[in-house]
């Protein structure tokens, strides 16, 4: 297959970048998408160029890490993460455009990686439950209903990628957060700090810069997880009902 | 910051001004559209003039007006609050290349439609309403009563072949606005359940297709029978 490439390049955050085309002439069908830039990358350093910097990390689609909006869409047109996604998707003498994650609160660090640490940033602030010391719990102590646990489940199996951001027109990360919301909100090791964590969350979200949700869906069309947008009506439910009833708490953001 | 102003200055608290501004104005559709149908009946304007009487006469009724100017100004304010912020998240750089095929046409344009049913709400707010509370009205005698006739006016308007074009063309981004804004209420409410959801996305669409589609058989039932 051949491949032209219109991949953003920009030196550090402080700079202006700019699309810069490059060519790809033995691209295989079976090659993943982020393996087809390591042969590209190869091809620059050998002609004494620098590499193009993407992000990547296991490259099991488990970890988050991989990013790049891809025609249009991030993670590209499949809905799977960008290691997961073959060339086979694409057609020969296709022209893809490969961009960074576009979010004020994702600002470039270089050419296609973006910094994402304001998720963290957001977990940090509540995303975490109460785990007292002591003896190991029986597994099964706490019933659980087995369709609220596969709820729970679907909503924790987000990697935090950003890929909500990158879709949404608003750059909103409603459905991460609603989704790191609703895996504890669901089950009862999440109760001490249901109230609190909803509202810290939401208050460090807006902190971070993210936009308003508009309800387009966009987000959930091209998660590689599939989270549903139940979790942002959730989220919606859980701070609105803990706003108006929680006791004082610091709700404002900043590190 | 006191929990009031949390919410009300968060994104989640100004969606929720949103849908319920939303919701209620969508109320308000419904009852004007029953009023409006008056316009239909074959009396020479009468049962719609009387209508008109009462609507501008009852205190409850006023006081529901008053309420639901507030509402569209609310609806609006904290919508362009949103949408700059919404705007600014984006960050300095726009993509080169979107697509639109992961999102329904209607709720990626809401702002767009909105301000398209500002216009006509300005155009019709003048034609009709401020012609009705500040200038010199037709009178009509029914039953040995003046009434303004309101009647005569809107006949006129709807006469001409340019003015119902806008009017049919501003209910179809009624409508839009409609399919996308009724369901996105509940979600943003989080009204959101499994057994309710194709209730809500039902009764939302019904809603959106015939509400606006009745509101323009009006004028073109006026226009062309």
């Amino acid at each position: 297959m051949k491949i032209t490439l219109k991949i953003w390049r920009q030196k550090d955050s402080n700079s202006k970048g700019a699309f810069k085309t490059y060519v790809a002439e033995h691209v295989s069908p079976d090659m993943s998408f982020l393996e087809m830039l390591d042969v590209l990358n190869n091809d620059l350093i050998r002609k004494g160029e620098e590499s193009i910097a993407f992000d990547h990390d296991c490259r099991e689609g488990i970890c988050g890490m991989c990013s790049l909006y891809i025609n249009g869409h991030p993670h590209g047109p499949l809905q799977t993460t960008t290691c997961q996604l073959h060339m086979r998707s694409f057609k020969d003498g296709e022209t893809i455009t490969i961009e960074p994650w576009r979010a004020k609160a994702f600002p470039v660090v270089k050419d296609l990686v973006v910094d994402r640490s304001a998720f963290d940033r957001i977990q940090q602030s509540g995303g975490y439950v109460s785990v007292n010391t002591g003896g190991v719990p029986d597994a099964n102590e706490i019933p659980i209903p087995k369709k609220i646990a596969d709820e729970a489940f679907d909503a924790a199996t987000c990697i935090g990628c950003g890929a909500c951001v990158a879709a949404c027109k608003n750059a909103s990360a409603m459905l991460f957060v609603s989704a790191k919301v609703s895996q504890f909100a669901l089950l009862p090791q999440g109760k001490p700090e249901r109230k609190e964590r909803v509202e810290k969350m939401v208050a460090q979200m807006d902190a971070e810069g993210f936009g308003a949700c508009t309800n387009t869906g966009a987000c959930e069309a091209e998660c590689p997880k599939g989270i549903s947008i139940t979790n942002i009506a959730r989220m919606n439910r859980e701070y609105f009902s803990a706003i108006t009833t929680s006791y004082e708490v610091a709700v404002k953001g900043g590190d | 910051m006191n929990w009031f102003t949390t919410l009300f200055t968060s994104t989640l608290g100004r969606k929720l001004l949103m849908a319920l501004t939303g919701l209620f104005l969508i109320l308000f559709l419904l009852v004007h559209l029953i009023g409006n149908l008056q316009l239909l009946n074959d009396d020479g304007g009468k049962s719609f003039n009387l209508y008109a009487e009462f609507m501008s006469k009852n205190p409850l009724i006023q006081i529901v007006s008053k309420g639901n100017f507030f509402f569209i100004l609310l609806h609006i304010t904290v919508s362009l609050f949103l949408s700059i912020k919404n705007r600014n998240s984006r960050g300095s750089e726009r993509y080169a290349v979107t697509s639109g095929n992961n999102s329904p046409w209607a709720s990626r344009n809401m702002g767009v439609l909105g301000t398209l049913v500002l216009v006509f709400l300005v155009i019709h707010l003048k034609d009709f309403w401020a012609a009705m509370h500040f200038t010199e009205m037709p009178k009509a005698i029914y039953d040995g009563v003046e009434y303004r006739d309101i009647y005569s006016v809107v006949a006129l308007w709807f006469a001409k072949g340019w003015y119902v074009g806008l009017y049919v063309f501003c209910m179809l981004a009624v409508g839009f606005h409609l399919w996308h804004g009724f369901a996105s209420a509940f979600q943003t409410l989080g009204l959101n359940h499994q057994k309710y959801n194709p209730i809500i996305v039902f009764v939302g669409r019904t809603f959106a297709v015939v509400v606006p589609a009745l509101f323009a058989w009006i004028p073109l039932n006026m226009f062309f029978f």
